[in-house]
């Protein structure tokens, strides 16, 4: 009987040794970069002022109908956080002593390596022109595997519904008709209309729109002109643009005069959120090598014993 | 090929029978108010706890234990021992039965089922990046594998009688048996693939999984996890099925099988404390809070899980042996449970518990899946082992 173990022992050994030695050859894949003509936002809460003008939009160009269930007598639209039916919110931060107040703008980030892209199944979710990160619900099966990846929590699901549908930002990319242009403010942009609603709606540019670098260029020039307005992600933090790296980078950029982590953003290293499990998959399944020779390996190991012992009890037995 | 194994006979519809197809058909009406009224009425889950009960345990949990197909089929056709040949198939049909009631688990949970068809057709649709892609092809096809590899059970029965269906049992059986090989083979590669990936697919939750949880070695303790339940389970299912349908106990087998299962549970534990060593998570442990104790628990029941099997003198003894299985099958439920619910953080102020109806569908289908398997051993030659009656002439 000890025979057993030891064998057994010795095949999870060297399934072991396998696995370690695919994580160790395995080169991290390439990252992908933001396409150059990435579009994006940069909502920046130093300016902002609450009025959600943006949610407002928001709903007139998706058609999404307004959340009233929070609100006394159900006539407000008051939306507590992203939902089924809203793609875009304005929430409100207050320190405990209450002195220290920001408004903060929710959407999708539009990541420059998207996790929700990289879970879904038939490529529902994907990112598509201007890095978009878009959705196609005739290829979407409903499994919620991007919820459970996104890092910012944003796809969010139609609970309500029996035929339910992913909600996001997808950049008001159904309005766009044209290709977009730069304008007279230096921002490449879609003509009125065609762009996110949010930003062209802000009576104070609190949410801007953009090419990913023509928002960070703008970003740093706030950052460079107004020394002490912005934080970092924590407190004592040099200020930083929120996006610029954070999970492999986003096409929605944030700047603000609180810290990021008291927004309530997730503390993200430079690493793209997908990266370590893309690369461990990608070593084991390169090319399909692995699950092809262990399968050959098996046939043979099952051909050989079915013919020496599988039909007759082996001989020797206990030992 | 099984030539040991015998239908167990007897009437079907007993007491027990009646139970489980009553709590059953409670499961269904519910099923159907489910698929009507949609996952937001008859759920408690949310868009911060998109997976709930049916993910973490009637797929992820249900599947492992459901690896005593897989685990056999090792031990027999690669580790060579043949002895164990008795037991393998009613193991592939307790995997088969597991894995189809996760399957059915998993169009109910899945808020546009009637698009599933898609996944294994739309080929020029798959994204090759996803993990779940992979596990959710594995597990259709393993699905498959598993009734023909079960196949030979309901042909011999049929070629028992007279008539046509009898006479090409008789013809299809040994052709059967010779593409059977490559079907076995599928059917280790199967699960090697997607209980490793199980693993892979919380590594896309990031810092949303617990660090105790989140480790780039996930896929392979998924992979040891499911091997080491797989043996428990068989034989928690033959220990269990012996004493109810009064057939002689296989106890120098089952010995045997749970001496098998210490090299396993043993390399995972090292594993899993290592890890969270190496990774310098190991003060997370000592944090006094959910995860922590959630933690302690699921190492607890490893620990006693080994020391349960270190005690070599009772692993003769069929009660010791079946008390053994049972606790390494909760650990090894629980570590999957935790890892796709308890250490799921995905905010502050979020929280999730199954509903009602949850429960209660869970708990119809595990229902099924007993019902299922009285029936197919009742009537079809599945299990090894005399009646007690001829075992103690």
């Amino acid at each position: 009987m000890s025979l057993d173990r030891r064998s057994l022992l010795r095949s999870l050994a060297t399934a072991g040794a396998a696995a370690v030695a695919v994580e160790g050859t395995a080169q991290a894949r390439v990252r992908p970069m933001a396409p150059a003509d990435a579009l994006g936002l940069l909502y920046d809460t130093s300016l902002c002022i609450g009025c959600k003008a943006c949610v407002v939009a928001c709903r007139e160009a998706n058609g999404t109908k307004p959340e009233t269930s929070n609100s006394p007598g159900g006539i407000w639209d008051a939306p507590m956080d992203l939902d089924g039916q809203t793609k875009t919110v304005i929430k409100l931060y207050k320190s405990p002593d209450g002195i220290q107040r920001s408004y903060f703008k929710a959407q999708c980030m539009h990541c420059v390596d998207p996790a929700c892209t990289n879970a879904c199944m038939l490529g529902a979710l994907k990112k598509k022109e201007h890095g978009i990160v878009s959705y196609d619900p005739s290829l979407c099966v409903g499994c919620r595997y991007c919820q459970m990846a996104c890092p910012f929590n944003v796809p969010k699901f139609e609970w309500a519904k029996a035929a339910p549908k992913i909600v996001k930002c997808e950049l008001c990319r159904e309005r766009a008709k044209g290709q977009p242009a730069v304008d007279g403010s230096g921002f490449t942009r879609y003509p009125k209309g065609q762009g996110p609603a949010c930003a062209e709606v802000c009576p104070r540019s609190a949410v801007i729109a953009g090419t990913r670098a023509e928002l960070l260029a703008e970003a740093r020039r706030r950052i460079a002109s107004h020394p002490g307005r912005y934080k970092g992600f924590r407190e004592d933090d040099p200020p930083k643009i929120f996006g610029e790296t954070d999970g492999g980078g986003t096409q929605v950029l944030y700047l603000s005069h609180v810290a990021f982590e008291k927004l309530r953003l997730p503390n993200l290293s430079d690493q793209p959120v997908p990266e370590v499990q893309q690369t461990i998959q990608h070593g084991i399944y390169q090319g399909f090598a692995a699950p092809i020779l262990l399968y050959g390996l098996l046939g043979a190991a099952v051909f050989r014993n079915r013919r020496a012992a599988g039909e007759k009890p082996e001989k020797g037995g206990e030992s | 090929m099984s030539s040991e194994a015998r239908r167990v006979g007897g009437p079907l519809t007993t007491r027990p029978f009646l139970t489980l197809a009553a709590i059953f058909a409670v499961a269904a009406a519910l099923i159907l108010w489910r698929l009507v009224a949609g996952l937001g009425a008859t759920t408690a889950l949310s868009d911060a706890y998109p997976w709930g009960l049916w993910i973490a345990f009637d797929v992820v949990t249900g599947t492992a234990l459901a690896c005593g197909g897989y685990a056999m089929a090792i031990l027999v056709y690669v580790l060579n021992k043949g002895r164990y040949h008795p037991m393998v198939r009613s193991a592939i049909l307790t995997s088969a039965l597991g894995y189809t009631i996760a399957g059915l688990s998993v169009v109910l949970d899945i808020g546009r089922p009637w698009l599933a068809w898609k996944i294994p057709l739309f080929f020029w649709k798959w994204n090759l990046h996803s993990a779940l892609l992979e596990v959710a092809l594995c597990i259709m096809s393993y699905m498959v594998v598993l009734w023909i590899e079960l196949s030979p059970a309901f042909l011999e029965r049929a070629a028992e009688g007279k008539g046509t269906i009898a006479g090409a049992s008789r013809k299809i059986l040994p052709i059967l048996e010779k593409a059977l090989i490559w079907i076995i083979a599928l059917g280790m590669l199967l699960p090697t693939m997607h209980q490793s990936s199980l693993g892979s697919l919380m590594l896309l939750t990031g810092p949303k999984l617990h660090p105790l949880w989140q480790t780039p070695l996930l896929p392979l303790l998924f992979l040891v996890s499911c091997i080491a339940m797989g043996f428990a389970a068989v034989v928690f299912e033959s220990a269990l099925s012996s004493h109810l349908f009064r057939r002689r106990p296989e106890t120098e087998m089952l010995a045997g099988l749970a001496r098998a299962v210490i090299p396993v549970l043993g390399v995972f534990f090292v594993l899993r404390l290592a890890d969270v060593a190496w990774r310098g998570q190991l003060a997370r442990a000592f944090a006094f809070d959910r995860y922590a104790l959630a933690f302690w628990v699921e190492t607890a029941l490893f620990v006693a899980g080994l020391a349960m099997l270190a005690n070599r003198s009772r692993l003769r003894d069929l009660g010791h042996l079946f008390r053994t299985a049972m606790i390494i099958m909760l650990g090894g439920g629980l570590y999957r449970f935790n890892t796709y619910l308890v250490a799921y953080r995905p905010g502050d102020d979020v929280s999730y518990f199954p509903s009602v109806p949850e429960f209660t569908i869970t708990l119809g289908l595990v229902a099924l899946e007993i019902l299922a398997y009285a029936v197919i051993v009742k009537s079809f030659p599945i299990l090894s082992g005399a009646p007690r009656a001829a075992a103690e002439r």
